[in-house]
């Protein structure tokens, strides 16, 4: 049996959990039997609370029985990205100035997979708050790529990204900042959809860069992408910029069909591409085609200047958010003797490098002499950007470019040069810049290593992004 | 090219954002901010001089929820989170330092 639990996907789960077919506990055993075969090798998770979620599956279970209707997500065991508020673990954001410390509150998003019957079944490793594209920058541990252990699984939701690809949760919830779902989604071989910002509630999402920053599903294909999607969508008055617009169904209909949409390949991205990368995308764009989506090739060099304005506005809104880390409130607290010693001595000891960095790099952008060079010209290139996307989605549907320039690079192979990291997520920022959607789907295989293509779409269109993915995912053959 | 962020411009950055930094890390991060700059640098378009300047996506303003009580978090358990604490109050050094 235990087989074939780990082969079902989300809906086909939780309905045999709402049926009686399987009990939630069976599930949830036969997943934490999985974690102790996998993690030891992956290293996904930062926290796993066995008894918590077996004793959750439990109470599923009696409600099932008393007659109560199970949800959506009944039985499935959900991984979540540490940068989220859960009451019921430690949320540190990988980073040691919040070790150990439990948020008095749940994140709207945990909330409500939870209320559908989703397992929260441990809490996964990123980059130290989220800034990063490998999951190296962890205050706490590495978190292999399970395709190949000596490589990262992408980032920063590189231990959500390695939990659903080696089966130990069945879905997970990353965010994504400048392309922190899609990029680990990529490199790994799994979906992952960043929503239109303000379709997810982000309270209680630890800020990173809050104009950006956006909650999304990861898993294992693109039918569970939208199944958890359905479940965390929608305006939540906790989040003043969460849209009050009506969540459409996006599991029914997934599988209309691409016929007569218009999709614009995105020349200038493909141009950045390894040639393996490239193949695939433009196998991609012929699959698509053959499936009856007109497809032409675009130029939009406007979204190239996205990532250096996202390495101005993202460091810039950081290091407004992360003045909140004083070592007062909660988390660690350095020695000093004097008040401001004190929260100099936290932040110091309590950050890593790359955070430091970006405090530096966005207190630079803001400080006097500086705020009209770096700051104000960012905002510009973002109007510059969102108004070329708005021309080329008059023009198309959606548009096609790859997810990631490379496969899955070696450990360690970029972490002494920051520039070349940052340089990894262009072709992902600019959809974060505008605040549309884009979902990143696996479409081949370079050595072993999983490439992922990206489809984006103009703001609330992600009932027609996911249905071009999941034609997209009918369309590759798995080689 | 190069930005040319110095070493005095990295000490006066790191405290404005509350970072002690050994000399190594001046070192290395006056040499890393220095190529970042040079990559932000890229932002170059005759056009960014009629771009209105976008800080967000969206264009709502002064969302308000109604203005109805209702009940927050515990003190209990948000004191019960901080390092130090003395009564209801978070307790921290002293605010002024002894002159030297």
């Amino acid at each position: 049996m235990n087989d074939g639990i780990l082969a079902l996907d989300a809906a086909s789960l939780a309905a045999a959990v709402r049926s009686g077919e399987v009990t939630a506990v069976e599930v949830v055993e036969t997943y934490l039997a999985q974690i102790s075969v996998q993690e030891p090798e992956v290293g996904a998770f930062l926290s796993i609370d066995a008894e918590a979620a077996i004793s959750a599956a439990a109470a599923l279970d009696r409600a099932r029985e008393s007659g109560e209707e199970l949800g959506p997500l009944a039985g499935v065991p959900v991984a979540l990205k540490d940068n989220l508020c859960t009451t019921g673990f430690p949320t540190t954001a990988a980073s040691r100035i919040l070790e150990g410390w439990i948020p008095p509150y749940n994140a709207t998003v945990v909330d409500r997979v939870l209320a559908a019957g989703g397992i929260a079944i441990g809490k996964t490793n990123l980059d130290e708050f989220a800034m990063g594209s490998s999951t190296e920058n962890s205050g706490y541990k590495i978190t292999r790529n399970p395709h190949d252990l000596d490589r990262v699984p992408g980032g920063s939701s590189g231990g959500s990204a390695a939990a659903v690809v080696s089966r130990m949760a069945l879905l997970a919830l990353g965010s994504d900042t400048g392309g922190s779902i899609r990029q680990p989604a990529s490199l790994t071989g799994i979906v992952g959809l960043k929503p239109t910002y303000g379709r997810v509630s982000r309270y209680g999402l630890l800020a990173f860069a809050s104009s950006l920053d956006q909650i999304g599903p990861m898993a294992a294909t693109v039918k569970d992408a939208a199944l958890m999607a359905e479940v965390i969508f929608g305006h939540d008055p906790m989040d003043a910029t969460s849209l009050a617009v009506p969540v459409p169904a996006l599991v029914d209909g997934i599988e209309g069909g691409v016929r007569s949409l218009r999709i614009g390949l995105v020349s200038n991205l493909l141009e950045v591409a390894a040639p393996a990368v490239a193949a695939a995308v433009e196998r991609a764009a012929a699959a698509l085609a053959g499936e009856g989506a007109t497809v032409e090739t675009v130029a939009i060099p406007e979204l190239s200047l996205g990532l250096p304005a996202y390495y101005v506005v993202a460091p810039a809104e950081a290091s407004s958010n992360l003045a909140r880390y004083d070592g007062v409130r909660y988390g660690f607290r350095g020695e000093g003797a004097t008040a401001e010693e004190m929260m100099v001595s936290s932040r110091s000891e309590g950050f890593g490098a790359e955070v430091k960095r970006r405090i530096m790099l966005g207190t630079y952008a803001l400080s006097a002499g500086y705020y009209d060079a770096f700051y104000l010209r960012a905002q510009r290139v973002r109007s510059l950007v969102r108004s070329a996307f708005q021309e080329a989605y008059s023009r198309f549907d959606l548009l096609l470019s790859p997810t990631s320039p490379t496969t899955a690079f070696k450990i360690g192979e970029r972490s002494d040069d920051p520039v070349e990291m940052y340089r990894s997520d262009v072709c992902t920022i600019p959809s974060n810049l505008s605040g549309d959607p884009a979902i990143s789907v696996p479409f081949g295989k370079e050595g072993g290593l999983p490439i992922g293509v990206q489809l984006m779409g103009p703001a609330l269109a992600e009932e027609r992004l996911l249905r071009a993915a999941y034609a997209l995912e009918a369309g590759w053959s798995g080689e | 090219m190069t930005s040319g962020i110095s070493k005095a411009d990295v000490v006066h950055v790191a405290r404005l954002a509350r970072l002690r930094l050994s000399s190594g890390e001046i070192a290395m991060y006056q040499e890393q901010l220095s190529r970042i700059l040079d990559l932000v640098g890229e932002m170059d378009d005759d056009r960014l001089a009629v771009m209105p300047a976008m800080a967000h996506t969206q264009d709502l303003v002064n969302v308000l929820r109604e203005d109805v009580p209702r009940p927050g978090l515990e003190r209990e358990r948000l004191l019960g989170s901080a390092p130090d604490t003395e009564g209801e109050f978070f307790r921290i050094p002293k605010i002024l330092g002894e002159p030297e």
